[in-house]
């Protein structure tokens, strides 16, 4: 080369180097790959899951699987709706457990405390969210059963007793494992995704609608009130119905500590189950070939409600989102 | 610096001109009251100077324009008159600012309270976009509690036709405020701030993002607005200062270098400077 060229002389060359083009090419081929072995992965799965659990599908019908109130594999006669209920009642429970304080927090981290907090505090929630399940699980043994047993399950049992046994249905027989315990934990386990959710939607709230409110004179508690969480209200929605799906699916914590009983109705304070449950618990004693298929097919159902739910979430977000002009 | 070499007519800290020298035009009242008074207004971003020690008088029931090149300090300026500064952290404000022989920033005044009084709109339209129209308007009285129906209503009424809106959403008040165009929402965010009886508006350019038409009505609206508020409007657009406003002050790299009735200002500037800047050789 003679001499090196000009800035603007190379700007005007034409595109020549083949790599350039090829680059091109090729990075749209990798993307569109990817993009759509992901969508082959989820179809796959739905797929397994609905082959293997076809022969409950067909015994039993659609509805009819879903709506069963007997799982007794002995007897060959399988319904997931025990699970159904257990999962519905632990995730919704914990979610409404969860949500205030999971904003409060969020709240607290995005507006209100110094900006070395705040980054304590995200930390901490961060850290929360990557603790492995079975490790909450473990805790909830150790730590939370037997000081709910002690101190909540066995004294409001006995107050019961005593003093209206027509309570004592409603709550069960309390063991230590059962619904309360597992909602407890789920609700610990979803309060850091709420929480990270709400914050960041929060924080992505523009400037300029905080200053509308506070040249009103709204207070800062006023200006969360009237203009910032409204803002953020679809992405802060769409969150928790987000850590609903987690819930929902979460599966070790809860096997470990739900108690695991097949049967209608639940306690309170007795043991119950839940469809990640119930999957994880009898897996490997399965032998019957009906009920291995029964429990791919309950993998089938928890499939299609998570589906449902984050299709939901995103569909909250549109519909909540602040669309509009000159925003 | 040394004070030899200083040019004579450019004071480094020009004391406020008496406004109303010169021919004063027939909008303005010669001698109005003074309704807001600065004195020695500094505010600093860490260590940048925002504005520096700016003393003005804005006379009530009058439009006071301030203009001057990108950077210049109005908007700094103009969100000290009502303590918007506090919001911001590392954000000094000194000097005083006295609204009818109050001073906002002396010990135990309530900035919220000063806000309601001293109202802004900003140079994009702010309206809260989950929000109806009529919600909008009134979202100021509902903070402080009022609920009584049948006086929303009434407010709500009064503020947009103020607003010189009524006739437009009269039949769409329940419509969000998204819906309306960047014009109206402009309006609406003027009389969300009448609502609450602000006695003084300050504007932040609020026509630099909206076609002429809706600039037109926004100007149209800022003559009818000052027979009750006093009016403070930065702009950089010196056809409109000269429009609107009654007063005109021109800030240079944080000074306020010259203020005096817009007649003057745009005729007869005393500084070099203001006089390069509205003959467009700079800015
Ligand atoms: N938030 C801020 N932080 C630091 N410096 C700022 C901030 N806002 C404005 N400034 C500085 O203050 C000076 C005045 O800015 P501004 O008041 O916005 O000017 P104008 O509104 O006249 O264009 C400029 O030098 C600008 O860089
Ligand atoms: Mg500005």
């Amino acid at each position: 080369m003679d001499r090196a060229l000009t800035a603007s002389e190379r700007i005007r060359l034409p595109t020549r180097p083949i790599y350039r083009r090829l680059g091109d090419r090729l990075f749209q081929i990798v993307v569109v790959a990817l993009g759509l072995s992901i969508i082959a992965l989820a179809l796959l799965l739905a797929e397994v899951l609905f082959t293997d659990g076809l022969e409950p599908l067909r015994r039993f019908g659609f509805w009819g699987f879903l709506t069963g109130t007997t799982w007794d594999p002995v007897r060959g006669v399988h319904g997931t709706w025990p699970f159904l209920v257990g999962t519905l009642i632990t995730a919704i429970a914990s979610l409404a457990l969860s949500f205030f304080p999971a904003i409060g927090v969020a709240i607290f981290s995005a507006e209100y405390a110094p900006r070395w907090l705040a980054g304590i505090v995200d930390t901490i929630v961060d850290l929360l969210a990557a603790v492995p399940s079975v490790v909450v699980g473990i805790w909830g043994i150790f730590v939370l059963v037997p000081l709910m047993q002690s101190h909540v399950y066995l004294p409001v049992y006995f107050w019961a007793f005593e003093n209206a046994p027509g309570l004592l249905p409603v709550l069960g027989p309390p063991a230590g494992y059962n619904l309360v315990t597992a909602i407890i934990v789920l609700a610990l386990m979803i309060v850091p995704y709420t929480t990270a959710l709400a914050r960041d939607a929060i924080r992505l709230v523009p400037r300029s609608q905080r200053e509308a409110a506070r040249a009103l004179g709204a207070t800062r508690w006023e200006v969360m009130r009237m203009a910032v969480l409204p803002y953020a209200r679809g992405a802060i929605t769409a969150g928790a119905i987000l850590s609903l799906g987690r819930a929902i699916g979460e599966t070790m914590a809860v096997a470990m500590l739900v108690g695991n009983s097949n049967t209608l109705p639940f306690t309170f304070f007795g043991p119950a189950a839940t469809m990640p449950s119930v999957i994880v618990n009898e897996f490997r004693e399965a032998v019957e070939d009906l009920h291995l298929a029964s429990l791919m097919t309950v993998g089938f159902y928890l499939f299609l409600i998570s589906l449902t739910v984050n299709l939901i979430a995103a569909w909250l977000q549109r519909k909540l989102a602040v669309g509009g002009r000159s925003l | 610096m040394d004070p030899v070499t200083m040019p004579p007519t450019v004071p480094s800290n020009p004391k406020p001109q008496q406004a109303g020298q010169g021919e004063a035009r027939a909008t303005v009242v010669a001698h109005a009251a003074p309704r807001m008074v600065t004195e020695g207004i500094t505010v600093l971003y860490g260590k940048t100077v925002g504005v520096h020690d700016v003393s003005l008088t804005f006379r009530d029931k009058t439009v006071t324009a301030l203009i001057g090149p990108s950077g210049c300090g109005k908007t700094t300026f103009l969100r000290a008159l009502n303590r918007m500064h506090d919001l911001s952290r590392g954000v000094k404000v000194t000097g005083k600012a006295v609204l009818d022989g109050q001073d906002i920033y002396a010990n135990g005044v309530d900035p919220v309270t000063i806000r309601r009084r001293i109202g802004m709109v900003f140079q994009k339209p702010t309206p809260f976009p989950t929000m109806s129209i009529y919600d909008n308007v009134v979202a100021g009285l509902k903070l402080v509690g009022i609920r009584d129906r049948a006086l929303l209503d009434e407010v709500a009424e009064r503020s947009l036709r103020q607003a010189a809106l009524w006739e437009e959403v009269e039949d769409r008040l329940r419509a969000p405020a998204s819906g309306i165009s960047g014009g109206q929402q402009q309006r609406l965010s003027i009389a969300r701030a009448l609502a609450v009886e602000a006695e003084v508006l300050l504007m932040d350019e609020p026509t630099s993002s909206l076609d002429p038409q809706s600039t037109m009505r926004i100007e149209e609206l800022i003559q009818e607005l000052k027979n009750t508020v006093t009016i403070v409007i930065v702009t950089h657009n010196m056809q409109q200062a000269a429009r609107v406003s009654d007063y005109t002050a021109f800030f240079y790299e944080g000074d306020l270098v010259e203020v005096s009735d817009t007649n003057t200002m745009f005729t007869n500037p005393k500084q070099r400077r203001t006089n390069d800047y509205i003959t467009g050789r700079f800015g």
